[in-house]
């Protein structure tokens, strides 16, 4: 298709990977408190490289912590985190970013004054480059290496079909496209996680049909791991690879959908039940 | 009364256009100094949305710092060279000691922070430099003292310090600069990204400490501008820190998120202040030139709220 697919499409997509699992992200008894509230208690689970994993759980149940966790917005108190084989110190946000973890998050974080391409573009900032001092001078590389991401730019504003408001400033878009060119700046960064954070909330059911095949051409053709909360059960079954489950802050269940869908501790979670 | 109003100050400014014409470059000058000012406090803004209450102080603390060092025997441009390296100390500071713990935090939080550095660095000038008001070190600094006398034929002189004169073209490098740095760097877009949303802009690969140290240096470097050009007119005193509260009118007027804007708020509020004063000012027993700004913008409020230049805020229901 162009460019952009080109570079991706070397890594390994989802049926390889499943032969021989490679995990590219491993979570080991975490544990979460803000103060004396646990959001997260003791949880384990893995992200193999390729997959689409779900995480599902009822409100509150520490989905959202979770994904803070690993993109290391939280430091559990507890527990390790193993990325690409390798126990991951204490990190930023910004470093978790540059060794190629993106995210979405729940309500729309976009930059809103910024147009669609500035906010797309903004996703390619650790790309970049050429220094300060070329930046503001301008001229000659600084120039050619703009040009070069915006090429890489106008590439995902295609996959997306999102052209026709590239020059719309984000803060007039409706949340449904809005969650696309958040999509779209997570893409940018050329992720090997992509982190989702119930990227079909709020949506009409040809919104979500879309943003689905957006994610499996995303999983699929770029080879892209994903790990993604959602709360609509059928996107879920639908989707994902693997589903891990949390009520309370605590794992409940870990396993492909079918599984996962048949556990008596998952329906209880759901439905509720008597103590 | 009428006639007063609306007909005596205009036939005075055909009958004596070298006093209209001096008025109205008095009021260019304030109007650049205004700018000055209301440019720090929007490099701040525009990166933090924090209203930076300290801008004011920050003013008046590189003016002292830069004629402190002079008094103790540090040649004048070695001191400006020191002066710049404690403003970006301050910046690191800052970033290191008051924003990074609040990342994240209500506005209204940081703001209070910015009020308790005004506090700090006011104590700590006057702990330092002492709190007498001293003089701007103009000469040494090679800035011109001057002042050009301009015949217009019959009808009069008009009399341009050069100070004046260095103080424009200064501001008018230093905005062209800030400009081009914002708007057409990699840099620039952290920065607008940085100012709309941290955890978004975290998610992507911007460091926040970076682009907040860069933008409080860069808003050091305005103050000591102004500083200095401020101080050549005046003194350098704390009492500065109250004048510098004049750009809050010019932030109204020309946005708070604009570049652009804080100019030609700054230049709107200059001139109508001068005119305002000279021509009407009679009227009501004269002293109006300290609160006309705010009139100003009080009615620009109504009207504009969002400010000449400023982004539209749209809020879905």
């Amino acid at each position: 298709m162009n460019a952009f697919v080109a570079d991706k499409a070397q890594t390994p997509a989802g049926p390889d990977a499943a032969a021989e699992p490679e995990v590219l992200l491993r979570v080991d008894n975490v544990s979460l408190a803000f103060g004396g509230v646990k959001a997260i208690t003791d949880i384990s689970f893995d992200i193999r490289k390729g997959e689409i994993r779900a995480i599902i759980g009822p409100n509150g149940a520490g989905k959202t912590s979770m994904l803070n966790v690993i993109n290391g917005f939280y430091h559990p108190q507890e527990g390790t985190i193993t990325w690409r084989g390798r126990e991951r110190r204490k990190m930023k946000p910004y470093e978790a970013a540059s060794q190629g973890i993106a995210r979405t998050f729940q309500n729309v974080a976009l930059f809103k004054g910024m147009t669609t391409l500035d906010n797309i573009m903004s996703g390619r900032s650790l790309k970049m480059r050429r220094n300060f001092f070329w930046q503001v001078l301008w001229h000659g590389p600084a120039e050619r290496e703009e040009i070069e991401h915006r090429r890489k730019v106008e590439d995902i504003i295609d996959f997306l079909e999102i052209q026709a408001i590239r020059k719309t400033p984000v803060g007039r878009l409706p949340y449904g496209l809005q969650k696309r060119v958040e999509l779209g700046r997570a893409l940018a960064m050329e992720p090997e996680l992509l982190l989702l954070d119930e990227p079909m909330a709020g949506m009409n059911l040809e919104e979500k049909e879309d943003m689905s095949r957006f994610i499996i051409d995303v999983n699929q053709e770029f080879g892209t791991t994903i790990a993604l909360i959602e709360h609509d059960m059928g996107v879920v079954m639908d989707l994902s690879d693997r589903v891990v489950v949390l009520d309370y802050g605590k794992k409940i269940a870990d396993g492909p959908p079918e599984e996962v869908q048949a556990s008596q501790a998952v329906i209880d979670a759901y439905l509720g039940v008597s103590h | 009364m009428l006639y007063d109003i609306f007909i005596d100050p205009f036939v005075q400014m055909y009958d004596m256009p070298d006093f209209f014409l001096q008025v109205l470059w008095e009021g260019f000058v304030a109007g650049i100094l205004y700018a000055l000012i209301a440019l720090g406090f929007v490099l701040i803004f525009k990166a933090s949305g924090v209203f930076n209450f300290a801008q004011g102080i920050m003013v008046v603390f590189a003016g002292l710092t830069l004629v402190g060092l002079h008094e103790n025997g540090v040649p004048a441009f070695l001191a400006l060279i020191l002066t710049i390296a404690v403003m970006g100390v301050l910046a690191y500071g800052v970033e290191r000691v008051v924003m990074r713990p609040l990342v994240n935090q209500p506005e209204i939080i940081l703001l209070m922070a910015t009020i308790g550095l005004t506090y700090f660095l006011v104590g700590f000038g006057e702990f330092v430099f002492g709190g007498e008001p001293k003089q701007m070190i103009t000469e040494e600094l090679g800035l011109p003292t001057g002042s050009t006398a301009f015949e217009m034929g019959e009808r009069g002189l008009i009399i341009l310090q050069h100070i004046d004169i260095a103080a424009a073209v200064i501001a008018v490098i230093m905005v062209t600069a800030l400009g081009i740095f914002f708007n057409k760097t990699r840099i620039g877009r952290a920065l607008r990204a940085v100012a709309d949303d941290h955890q978004a802009a975290l998610s992507v690969g911007i460091s926040l400490n970076q682009i907040w140290a860069i933008v409080w240096f860069a808003a050091g470097l305005v103050a000591l501008a102004t500083g200095i050009m401020w101080g050549a007119r005046s003194d350098v005193s704390f009492a500065l820190e109250i004048v510098a509260f004049k750009a809050l009118p010019v932030l109204i007027l020309g946005g708070f998120t604009s570049i652009p804007g804080a100019i030609v708020g700054g230049l709107i509020i200059g001139f109508g202040e001068k005119i305002g004063e000279l021509y009407w000012g009679g009227l009501v027993g004269g002293g109006i030139e300290s609160w006309l700004a705010y009139i100003i913008a009080l009615i620009f409020l109504l009207f504009r709220p969002q400010g000449l230049f400023g982004e539209r805020i749209i809020e879905r229901i």
